[in-house]
């Protein structure tokens, strides 16, 4: 409902005066005095459309019976949703829907979750005086192509509710109705099947289809659930909240949540669908060990697995030192765990050797708001964007990676925002339906500095600063030497045109696109992080937004996508070497005061380990134990023979996952873990919103991960003790100030909180640093443009960059082991026709791609949306070794890798590379190894 | 590559980054007190104290500022 004038209107409804938003419709006018007018094509989540015509009424001096859906309230109307005249006029258009859909209820999947059938209820209507005899569609085929729901055109109303959900929600416009009046019938693409069609099988249309033309195919196999459970998503950073609904221990769908702040009732492929491997044949649920990793896997209890590790770490310290061990926790691992994590490394490791997968994806986001505005994180909350005018989208593809934002992002342009995207590709964004950017960089790979400041350059140089802001918010001295350095011609954009490959016009075009906006909104992901300038990147952002006023209010600020579901609460958990809870550093010995005395115990006051920093020392033979909770580092970090060298060289490696993933395979010890759907606790999404995670049902190994972190940190003698994730939470509100206000108790009050959450926001802060920030005076930081060390040359011509698709989620470990696959099977090479034709290369040709790490192989793509010069791929499946390809460089400040340029050549050949083969047969080595501890216990 | 070369490169980077600041060294030699562990300042300091080849003038001055702090 837009309330946007703010002006009443008074009107009657059923004899009850009332007053109501002048934008209201007479069905919602109805609703707030409690009157339900029946309908059906109508719902709160859709703009009204009016083709059902059961929700008719009359209204005083107005001939006809007007549909309440799409009349507007006037002043002084007198309207009467029910009478004798009415109720014939709504049962017989009932009973013609009816004619074409028996109310054979019985039999019918949605039998209890039908609309048809509750509003046929409502009405009286049992019989159809027209007969179902006549023609109908009754014989028309099912559409069974997509794995996750079928389509059913004999239940079908054509009340366009699935096309309006996929227009107006979704915004792939990948349905439509075909034909005219009796003929009238839904059609995905041009008379596609959903699978061959743009259907992005986000749900929508599922959700809001009011019988069962649209399904789930749980439902139909299963029936309808019986108990749901409210809880949050544990793919993307988005975080979308589902009701998870369950019939036993099963779970038959996850629905949306329309109370859910961060999505509203919207989801994707992922969240909606891609639950299964929760309960994958695949999952590991009893705990095992061996010596070495020559030898079979030994299942045994969890008393026994937790102390053989304990023992094997405290060995490996009293013989190499207190230093050589340390743990890696997890971003898809919830607040409370990572939170014991690193408790116990610091705590019972006696160390800062703890870190998290931010290492490789948005340390530099961190590095980079910490420095110039105080605070680790983005500034708004994601319904910030309907007030953007202009957005900028920086290395981020949120149509693949953050499905859920990027149908808010394209409803807004579709009201008429600008779009700036700056991408090497030409992503889905820059021209899909009902959009079309306004402009696309395509930066060169390595590009991103010189752009951004480039178009600082323009800005400040063109007098185009906001210059109150500035005066008002920044440090003067830290902006006159930015300003002396930002005007420099090597900013220009014609002076960095041949780093940037972008046209100066077309930049310039640009800046001054982004500085006349009222807001002005940043979007950027990974494509600006993993660069070995990515920190540089974020600073530059944040400069961006400050030299042009765009912080401190609704639809404007920085936004950094997060890539895992709980990567922003990991960082804010302490999961660094460098850093306690709450972005403090370990070297202050006032915070680290309040830590020793909370976990009563001393710790270290000099930073610990950064993830690649344990490889590089683990090689050298000087770091021996590793405890990796919930990451993959052998399929996602780079340069991956590097990473297997460093793995092999640990004398303890203690795994704790779901599944016996890529790194398990070189563990002693392993770990079960539980899905998001087996515990408690909380996740914080990209816009700092902490979300309850809760238990559907039971750990499947016996324990949360929580309770085995705890088990570990007892048998190395800090014993932990807490009976409830609440209490550690309780713990985390007592240590961080940011975290001060909340507790489960606030969470299940509010649903959701962002943080800062303490005495000056009891109820948190969507929007950051309004009226100053958090360091005070905003700091426009330096960013000189170093080039990367990855240098294209005759031999390594190209420059790979890799990505995300859709329907798989990073390393693949869950999504691989669901019907996803079905949509994307494999990681491909992206390449441009130019650059294929060259080499001799044709669609689906295999290419090597080598690169001065390693090689490997997989199958090419000819694309356009690449730029001659660059190439694309994945990384969701082990087989495909992407990061064999990829090297050591990383970002000057964090140490995250540069994923994003690696200088390769691509050829055709006719076989897998050595390390496709030696993987295969060290995976089948593993596998063997697994069988047999199953079948030493009788389970094989 | 070496733990050493792989350091070597990483405060090669770091000098790099912060040779837009007229307080360079200093940048350089907090940079390294905050977010590299002892462990590693001390390799690196090794390798000074035995010629330091290959690291850039910047770095070698803020890992002998470190060993005296």
């Amino acid at each position: 409902m837009n309330h946007a004038s703010g002006k009443v209107v008074t009107l009657t409804v059923d004899g009850q005066e009332l007053s109501v938003p002048r934008e209201s419709s007479v069905m919602q006018a109805a609703a707030r005095v409690g009157i339900k007018i029946p309908k059906l094509c109508a719902t709160d989540a859709l703009d009204a459309f009016g083709s059902c015509r059961v929700c008719l009424v009359e209204i005083e001096g107005r001939k006809g019976y007007p549909a309440s859906c799409t009349t507007q309230v006037e002043e002084g109307m007198v309207i009467h949703t029910g009478s004798e005249r009415l109720d014939h006029l709504r049962r017989n258009v009932l009973e013609l829907y009816i004619s074409d859909h028996p109310l054979e209820c019985i039999d019918c999947s949605a039998n209890g979750d039908c609309e048809l059938q509750d509003t046929a209820g409502a009405l009286g209507v049992e019989n159809c005086r027209y007969g179902t005899d006549g023609v109908n569609h009754q014989d028309a085929e099912k559409d069974t192509s997509n794995p996750y729901f079928t389509f059913d055109p004999s239940q079908c109303i054509v009340c366009y509710r699935c096309v309006r959900a996929c227009d107006d929600i979704q915004g792939s416009f990948a349905l439509s109705v075909d034909g005219r009046g009796f003929a009238s019938r839904i059609i995905a693409g041009q008379s596609d099947s959903f699978m061959d069609s743009d259907c992005v099988s986000c749900g929508a249309c599922v959700d809001h289809c009011p019988t069962e033309a649209l399904i789930e195919n749980t439902l139909i196999e299963h029936g309808l659930p019986e108990r749901s459970v409210v809880t949050t998503c544990a793919y993307c950073g988005v975080g979308c909240s589902f009701i998870a609904e369950l019939k036993g221990d099963r779970v038959l769908r996850m629905t949306p949540d329309r109370q859910g702040r961060a999505n509203e009732g919207h989801a994707c492929i992922k969240g909606r669908f891609a639950f299964a491997y929760a309960t994958h044949p695949d999952r590991i649920t009893r705990p095992m060990i061996r010596q070495s990793i020559d030898d079979p896997w030994r299942e045994v209890s969890w008393d026994e697995a937790v102390q053989y590790a304990a023992t094997r770490l405290r060995n490996i310290q009293q013989e190499h030192g207190r230093d050589s061990i340390g743990g890696i926790t997890s971003s898809r691992c919830t607040n409370e765990e990572t939170f014991l994590v690193q408790k116990m490394i610091r705590a019972a490791f006696g160390n800062n050797n703890v870190d998290n997968c931010a290492r490789v994806c948005h340390a530099p986001t961190g590095y980079g708001l910490k420095t110039t505005l105080g605070e680790s994180a983005g500034t708004q909350a994601f319904s910030s964007v309907a007030c953007a005018d202009v957005i900028l989208v920086m290395g981020a593809n949120p149509s693949d990676a953050h499905p859920v934002f990027a149908s808010r992002l394209k409803r807004r342009l579709r009201q008429g925002a600008k779009l700036i995207v700056v991408d090497p590709r030409r992503i889905e964004l820059v021209d899909s339906p009902h959009i079309r950017a306004d402009h696309h960089l395509a930066v060169r790979p390595g590009g991103n500095v010189a752009l951004i400041n480039a178009m600082a350059h323009v800005i400040v140089t063109e007098g185009l600063a906001s210059d109150d802001f500035i005066t008002a918010r920044c440090e003067p001295e830290a902006y006159r030497i930015w300003r002396e350095f930002i005007s420099k011609e090597q900013n220009s954009p014609e002076m960095t045109e041949r780093i940037t490959g972008v046209a100066a016009a077309q930049l310039r075009a640009a800046a001054h696109l982004f500085a006349s906006a009222p807001n002005a909104a940043i979007y950027y992901g990974l494509g600006v992080s993993e660069h070995s300038q990515g920190s540089t990147t974020v600073m530059g952002i944040a400069n961006l937004a400050m030299v042009t006023g765009n912080l401190g209010r609704e639809g404007v600020g920085v936004n950094p996508l997060r890539g895992q579901n709980n990567v922003q609460g990991s960082c804010d958990m302490g999961c660094f070497p460098h850093e306690l809870p709450g972005y403090r550093h370990v070297s202050d010995s006032q915070v680290r005061s309040e830590f020793e005395r909370e976990w009563n115990v001393q710790l270290q006051a000099d930073p610990g380990l950064r993830i690649p920093n344990m490889f590089d020392a683990a090689i050298s033979g000087h770091f021996k134990g590793l405890y990796v909770q919930g990451e993959d580092v052998a399929q996602s970090d780079p340069n991956t023979r590097h990473v297997e060298q460093a793995l092999k060289s640990l004398d303890c490696l203690i795994v704790q996952d779901i599944f016996l993933n890529e790194t398990a395979r070189y563990a002693h010890v392993f770990l079960p873990g539980s899905s998001f759907l087996e515990k408690n606790g909380t996740f914080t999404n990209a816009e700092r919103r902490i979300s309850r995670v809760r238990k559907a049902i039971e750990p499947l190994a016996g324990m949360e991960d929580w309770q085995v972190t705890m088990a570990l940190s007892k048998a190395l003698g800090y014993p932990m003790n807490y009976s409830h994730p609440a209490e550690i939470m309780d713990e985390i509100a007592r240590l961080m100030p940011t975290f001060r206000g909340v507790s489960y108790e606030k969470l299940e009050r509010l649903g959701s909180i962002q943080w800062p959450c303490n005495e000056d926001a009891p109820e948190g802060t969507p929007t950051m640093h309004v009226g100053e920030f958090v360091r005070g005076k905003g700091y426009f930081a330096i960013t000189g443009f170093v080039p990367t060390q990855e240098r294209t040359t005759r031999r390594f011509p190209l420059l790979l960059t890799t990505g995300r698709i859709l329907s798989q989620y990073n390393v693949g470990a869950q999504t691989r082991r669901t019907a996803n696959s079905e949509f994307y099977s494999e990681d491909v090479l992206e390449i441009h026709p130019f650059d294929a034709a060259e080499r001799g290369i044709s669609q689906d040709d295999c290419c090597d791609i080598s690169s001065r790490a390693g090689n490997t192989v997989l199958r090419a793509v000819i694309s356009e949306r690449m730029q001659p010069g660059v190439v694309y791929t994945t990384f969701h499946f082990p087989t495909s070794g992407a990061n064999v390809v990829t090297t050591d460089n990383s970002d000057w400040a964090t140490n995250c890798p540069e994923y994003k340029v690696t200088a390769v050549q691509v050829s055709q050949v006719g076989e897998s590379s050595q390390w496709q083969k030696e993987y295969r047969a060290f995976a089948r080595r593993q596998e063997d190894l697994l069988d047999q501890a199953h079948s030493d216990d009788g389970r094989d | 590559m070496q733990e050493i070369d792989q350091l070597v490169k990483m405060a090669n980077q770091l000098s790099d980054n912060f040779s837009f600041h007229e307080d360079a060294v200093d940048r350089l030699a907090d940079h390294l007190r905050r977010f590299w562990a002892p462990s590693m300042r001390r390799k690196l300091s090794t390798f000074v104290d035995a010629g330091g080849e290959g690291l850039q003038p910047d770095a070698i001055v803020a890992l002998r500022r470190l060993q005296v702090s």
